[in-house]
């Protein structure tokens, strides 16, 4: 059995607002096993974004308990919580969220810059070879400005990626970028995981499921179904077929 | 996370905003420079004036007849005639502190060289009144003892009456020049001496001894005033006190009675004088102050705005691992590199302006290596302070909000 990279049982999040009390999460549990890529869907409301800000540490569950890598997450306070999304999560943002008027290189470097036992020539190293990765190694020295935004997304990915974590939480990644761009990106999501990556997608568009290895469908704070996909479908073959646009 | 990456961080987010960062050390340039060139002109006066008084004599010691002025009030004429010769030769006799004293009597009138005259006065003095002045006769000769006892028609002049007596460049030793009716032989010219802080032209002086002014041209009794200098200048005070006893049994006083005469010392005044200049150099540094004050608030508006833009930054860089002391602490530092580099600046445009005071308006100026030192600190201080507020409400941003910042 492959190891058990996240593991959440009864996780329940409430929030207070002026004197109601809305149940984001009403008692969640699953485990994710390292090499899975995972979508989490759900309309909104559904209460994945408050899953997603529960698994990436940003945010502490009312109740139930959260184990990241064997690490119980629920009672760490918030330095202990910044230092584990440091060196145990890969972040991927709608939005890209890069600096601006900063080169590519720069940015991805950035998680290592909060992490003092790597040295700035392993940083460097480390950066070049995550742009690489994703495709960019052309254009290490490009500002964030000067890109577009599946260049950007494909940044944000490596810049996910540098920090060696043990999962890479993606907020619908592919949710600002036309078709085509998509694909190209979902193809990388593909790759990284037949590498070996654990992956957990969120996203609102259900063809998206297709090409996740599970899918867990959320429906007012529950799971309403959690299936294995057999036959995943390449987003290669699918951005092959698409007509050329000008995007790359 | 070590300190230089984050300045590194720091430096290269201001970088990112030149013109923004630039006007927000304008404030701190400016506040710094004048507190630089405020104290460097406050220095320089006092100095002057100090260095003014020493070259006048700092063991300089002034003895005038009557109590001592109080404000507006009037003074009858008997109280200026408490001194007499024989105060004089009092204290000549039992002051054991006094290195040189001499009697001064002046009369005013017109001195006249044939066609010639200028208006100014004849001061009467004795042989000594040169070493307590610390004045030299460059020509000619000093009168001596003996001219004052005969009370001798001669006289030594500066030099403003020897160029406006002998405008034609003539020797004027041995001539006879008047004064009022007194024909007076010019047996020496005083050294060259020019303005004093005051605007007193000190070459504006003829010597005549102070016998002659008395018998000869006022026909009084009674003298003036009488300076000396005491023979240690730290213990003038002592001096003071002495001459007050010896003036005082003199004059036969009963304890009861207030003293008909006052004594001054040249360090009382050169305190007094310094006093009002520090009062000066203290009020222009508090208004230089106060707009470094400005400069420092400046930095924390600018701050809190930039915080406000960088939300989403600042949730990003906490979702992928700052701690909230990391954050601080970048906001930290790029308020203090803001204040910093200001302040540097600040010394080198105050450097500049003192430098141009100096040279355009002539002023006495100098500036001290402590305020250098003091606004430097100070600048550093007030990044600190007033960055702290805006850091400190970056560092508490919550990340899941932060990031979805619009």
């Amino acid at each position: 059995m492959a190891k058990e990279i996240i593991k959440i049982e009864n996780l329940k999040r409430y929030f207070k607002v002026g004197d109601e009390t809305v149940k984001a999460l009403r008692g969640v549990s699953f485990s994710i096993y390292e090499g899975e890529f995972v979508t989490i869907m759900g309309t909104s409301g559904s209460g994945k974004s408050t899953l997603l800000n529960t698994l990436g540490c940003l945010d502490t569950p009312t109740s139930g308990e959260y184990y990241l890598d064997g690490i119980a997450v629920k009672g760490m306070g918030k330095n202990e919580r910044a230092r584990i999304r440091n060196r145990k999560i890969g972040f991927i943002f709608q939005n890209y969220n890069l600096l601006p008027k900063t080169t590519a290189l720069e940015n991805v470097e950035l998680p290592l810059l909060y992490n003092s036992s790597v040295s700035a020539k392993e940083r460097t190293e480390r950066a070049e070879r995550c742009l690489r990765e994703v495709g960019l190694g052309e254009r290490i020295y490009h500002k964030s400005n000067q890109m577009s935004g599946g260049q950007q997304q494909r940044v944000a990915i490596a810049r996910a990626l540098v920090n060696n974590p043990v999962i890479i939480l993606a907020d619908e990644a592919t949710g600002n970028l036309d078709t085509r761009t998509s694909f190209s990106i979902l193809t990388l999501f593909q790759r990284l995981h037949r590498e070996g990556k654990t992956i957990i997608f969120v996203t609102h568009n259900p063809e998206l499921a297709l090409y996740s290895s599970r899918n867990i469908m959320l429906r007012d704070g529950r799971i309403v179904s959690d299936e294995y996909n057999n036959e995943i479908k390449s987003a290669e073959e699918v951005y092959r077929n698409l007509p050329v646009d000008t995007e790359q | 996370m070590n300190i230089s990456s984050l300045s590194k961080i720091a430096i290269k987010a201001l970088g990112n905003n030149k013109m923004r960062c630039f006007l927000t050390m304008l404030g701190v340039i400016i506040g710094v420079g004048a507190v630089i060139a405020m104290l460097a002109i406050g220095q320089g006066s006092k100095n002057s004036i100090k260095a003014q008084i020493s070259e006048m004599g700092s063991n300089m010691i002034m003895i005038m007849p009557g109590a001592e002025r109080r404000g507006g009030v009037r003074q009858s004429s008997d109280d200026m005639q408490t001194l007499k010769p024989a105060d004089y030769d009092a204290i000549v006799n039992q002051a054991t502190t006094i290195a040189n004293i001499t009697p001064m009597v002046s009369s005013s009138g017109q001195w006249v060289n044939g066609n010639n005259n200028y208006p100014s006065q004849a001061q009467g003095v004795n042989t000594q009144f040169l070493d307590i002045r610390q004045r030299k006769v460059s020509e000619g000769e000093m009168f001596t003892e003996a001219d004052v006892k005969s009370a001798a028609k001669v006289c030594v002049l500066g030099k403003t009456l020897v160029d406006n007596l002998f405008p034609d460049g003539t020797d004027p030793l041995g001539k006879v020049v008047r004064f009022g009716s007194i024909p007076l032989t010019v047996i020496g010219v005083l050294d060259e001496k020019g303005y004093n802080t005051m605007g007193q032209d000190q070459d504006d002086l003829a010597l005549v001894p102070y016998t002659t002014v008395m018998k000869r041209m006022l026909a009084v009794d009674y003298i003036q005033g009488l300076q000396a200098s005491a023979i240690d200048e730290n213990k003038t005070e002592e001096t003071i006190n002495e001459i007050t006893e010896i003036l005082r049994a003199n004059h036969k006083l009963r304890p009861e009675q207030e003293d008909n005469f006052t004594i001054r010392s040249m360090q009382e005044l050169a305190e007094m004088i310094s006093s009002t200049s520090s009062m000066m150099t203290v009020l222009l540094a508090a208004v230089a102050g106060i707009s470094l004050l400005v400069g420092g608030i400046g930095i924390m508006n600018i701050m809190i705005v930039s915080v406000t833009e960088r939300t989403r930054e600042i949730g990003l860089r906490m979702s992928i691992g700052a701690t909230g002391r990391d954050i601080m602490t970048q906001f930290l530092i790029e308020a203090i590199i803001i204040s910093v580099t200001g302040g540097v600046l600040g010394i080198i445009l105050g450097g500049l302006a003192t430098w141009l005071i100096k040279i355009f308006a002539n002023w006495p100026v100098q500036i001290d290596p402590s305020s250098v030192v003091l606004s430097f600190a100070v600048c550093t201080v007030i990044g600190v302070i007033f960055g702290f507020y805006p850091a400190a409400k970056a560092s508490n941003l919550d990340p899941i909000e932060a990031i979805r910042y619009e």
